[in-house]
């Protein structure tokens, strides 16, 4: 059974613009927030996954998005550094919740953006992390250290994927699902010198933020607006889970986003996959 | 060249971050050396590599390090220059920093200067306030100079040969030897003299009495007449005895044109010298009308600048030669400026001195029938001299052909 950390939606809204899909004057619909974001929290739960929620925060709109809280393997979790101030509130508050909940917190130096989950997925043998849109470089030197594990630092260039987690979604094949168009072509290169069987998306579907799935065993919970893939993932024994995530995709979130591993991993220096490689 | 060190860390290797990096200095028409580098071994550690990028100027260094810095370069901060007090006049302090020929930079506080002009075994005093650093000879120094000690802050740009053009300077070596294809190095010797009067450089020629006795004098001459030579330096004996030659036409009493000793001709360039010293130095004896040929006289009537720089066994000297050693450095020093060319023909001791004092990167050709000239040039730090082992009259004799052919 995974442990999941979600935020109630109580405060989401668009109050500000830090990324290319954020537009005040396209607010979102409560309702449908609220309806949205239950969708996903009980198929989490009905999926066997023990969600733990973090009390949401009056003018942190975006605390709603826990994949951005930071990163976890084994019981140590690694609080973000926020590069928009507008964000910056969020991370004490998720770095207590953790630590009551008897996690051990490791901060990284404040001068070094990073933002959890959101920039930083573990896929095959290696912690692939995203930079230069919200996380640095020097973060992910400093991350490596304290996990020990091999990272693969891959330039971000299309803006509206600005974390890897909106283009690059590891599988429990080993595989991955992923946007290339986003990565810079060193990027592409490197992810492909060391994830096998990726399955590219069309720009229409990673438009719709398919990457931004949550991957449990055989189970993939991903935005609505992926035929492709969804073909793709079912020829590999994947179930999918498609669900609607219209009002978060205006804040350029979706299921991912929406959700953090407690942990991503157990150990992050060893190879993990759940299931075989597709043949 | 604007130049920064900067440093990259962490899995560089595995996320393709190093040849990133690396493509995009060269794809912006910088260039970089590695100084550094160490790459982890087990999958987990970090490799690290240290890089000097040269950017063709400091706006697109900036540019540069700003790209760099999103991909984890971090540049690394330059340390200052040590400086300590001269501790009395003429006297460096220890430690003192020695110079090369080569360009050199010195970090002070606030940014990095060249030290100028280039001149190998000095000292380099700094000026903090007026942000200057320059070279100082002994004679040079004052108590209370700031010298520059040790090695940390300062940056040498090593000479590069020419790669793009395949000329005389960048395929040989200063390695000298006999064998030599000559004609070839003469011809292209006469290419790097055009080349240099199209941009406007400056040729120098260092010569030796051989210039005279060889019979050369008449070649050398057409250069000058032709506009090629724009500065000599000699000692008193090449103005001897091309005055005893235009006077007697005898050189140390041999009749340049028969071969022979002339009657009383050991006596002729005692009587050159005091003609000489009769109407007051060489120039006068131009315009007296005293002297109407020869180098000397083509170097006046051209404009061309000379120092002559005395020797202890000089007779004499002409009133214009310089006795003092150091005055004479002075003087050679005041006039090298833009000097691009510099062929040295048979003197030794002018040829080493006038090399302790051109910088690196001036083109220079030393011309001898001794081998172990152009060997003692090079061993005394002018390593970027080339060296062409042949009697003067052939080699000025074939020059002229080739640059009289193309005019």
């Amino acid at each position: 059974m995974r442990d999941l950390l979600l935020c109630p939606p109580d405060h989401y809204g668009i109050e500000y613009e830090i990324n290319p899909w954020m537009s005040r004057a396209r607010g979102a619909d409560t309702p449908l927030v609220q309806a949205q974001w239950r969708g996903l929290h009980e198929k989490l739960v009905s999926l066997g996954c023990n969600v733990q929620l973090v009390p949401p925060k009056p003018k942190l709109p975006d605390m709603v998005f826990t994949a951005n809280a930071g990163l976890t393997v084994g019981k140590k979790f690694i609080p973000s550094n926020f590069r928009h101030k507008e964000r910056a509130a969020e991370a004490p508050l998720f770095a207590d919740w953790m630590e009551q909940h008897g996690y051990e917190i490791v901060w990284l130096p404040e001068d070094q953006f990073f933002e959890g989950e959101g920039d930083a997925l573990f896929a095959g043998d290696a912690l692939f992390c995203g930079y230069k849109f919200r996380t640095d470089v020097s973060a992910h030197r400093t991350v490596g250290e304290i996990f020990n594990c091999l990272v693969i630092s891959v330039e971000l260039v299309d803006p509206r994927f600005y974390h890897i987690d909106t283009c690059f979604c590891p599988l429990t094949d080993g595989g991955a699902v992923w946007f290339p168009a986003a990565f810079d072509e060193y990027g592409q290169r490197a992810i492909r010198n060391h994830v096998p069987n990726l399955i590219d998306v069309v720009e229409e579907e990673a438009a719709h933020f398919s990457c931004n799935a949550v991957v449990l065993e055989r189970e993939v919970v991903l935005p609505e607006g992926a035929p492709q893939l969804m073909k793709s993932l079912g020829e590999r024994g994947f179930n999918c889970h498609p669900l609607p995530m219209t009002e978060f995709l205006k804040a350029g979130g979706a299921c991912k986003c929406l959700t953090m591993l407690m942990p991503q991993r157990e150990r992050a220096d060893l190879p993990w996959t759940t299931l075989p490689a597709p043949a | 060249m604007p130049t920064e060190t900067i440093e990259l860390r962490g899995h560089i290797i595995d996320s393709l971050i190093l040849p990133k990096v690396l493509d995009e200095i060269i794809a912006c028409g910088s260039t970089f050396k590695i100084g550094e580098i160490r790459i982890g071994e087990n999958r987990t550690d970090q490799s690290f590599a240290r890089i000097e990028v040269d950017a063709p100027s400091a706006d697109e260094l900036d540019q540069l390090l700003l790209r760099m810095r999103q991909h984890g370069a971090e540049v690394t901060e330059k340390k200052s220059v040590r400086l300590a007090e001269a501790p009395a006049d003429g006297v460096y302090p220890e430690r003192f920093y020695v110079t090369t020929n080569q360009q050199t930079f010195v970090q002070l506080d606030d940014g990095e200067v060249e030290v100028k002009p280039a001149l190998m075994d000095s000292a380099i005093v700094v000026d903090p306030k007026a942000k200057t650093a320059q070279p100082v000879k002994f004679y040079g120094v004052k108590r209370g100079m700031q010298i520059v000690v040790g090695h940390q802050g300062i940056r040498v740009v090593p000479l590069q040969r020419s790669t793009a053009r395949a000329d005389v300077f960048g395929f040989m070596s200063s390695n000298v030897s006999i064998e030599k294809p000559k004609s070839a190095v003469i011809r292209e010797m006469a290419r790097e003299f055009k080349r240099s009067r199209e941009e406007n450089g400056r040729i120098l020629v260092v010569g030796g009495p051989a210039i005279v006795h060889t019979g050369a004098a008449e070649h050398f001459e057409k250069l000058i007449e032709w506009g090629y030579i724009h500065l000599l330096f000699a000692g008193n004996a090449l103005a001897v005895h091309d005055i005893e030659n235009a006077l007697f036409e005898t050189s140390l009493g041999v009749n340049l044109e028969h071969g022979a000793l002339a009657d009383q001709g050991t006596q002729n360039h005692m009587r050159a010298i005091n003609a000489v010293r009769a109407v007051g130095g060489i120039k006068q004896a131009v315009e007296s009308g005293l002297l109407t040929r020869g180098i000397m006289y083509t170097c006046v009537k051209n404009g061309v600048d000379f120092v002559l720089a005395g020797s202890i066994r000089d007779d004499g000297p002409l009133p214009d030669v310089i006795t003092d050693a150091i005055e004479a450095q002075k003087a050679m020093r005041a006039k090298i400026e833009g000097v691009t060319i510099a062929v040295m023909m048979g003197t030794m001791l002018h040829s080493i001195a006038v090399g302790n004092l051109l910088p690196a990167n001036v083109k220079t050709l030393c011309v001898d029938i001794n081998p172990g000239v152009v060997t003692k040039l090079a061993d005394r730090g002018s390593f970027q001299a080339v060296g062409l082992v042949t009697d003067i009259e052939p080699f000025l004799r074939e020059l002229t052909d080739f640059i009289a052919a193309d005019r």
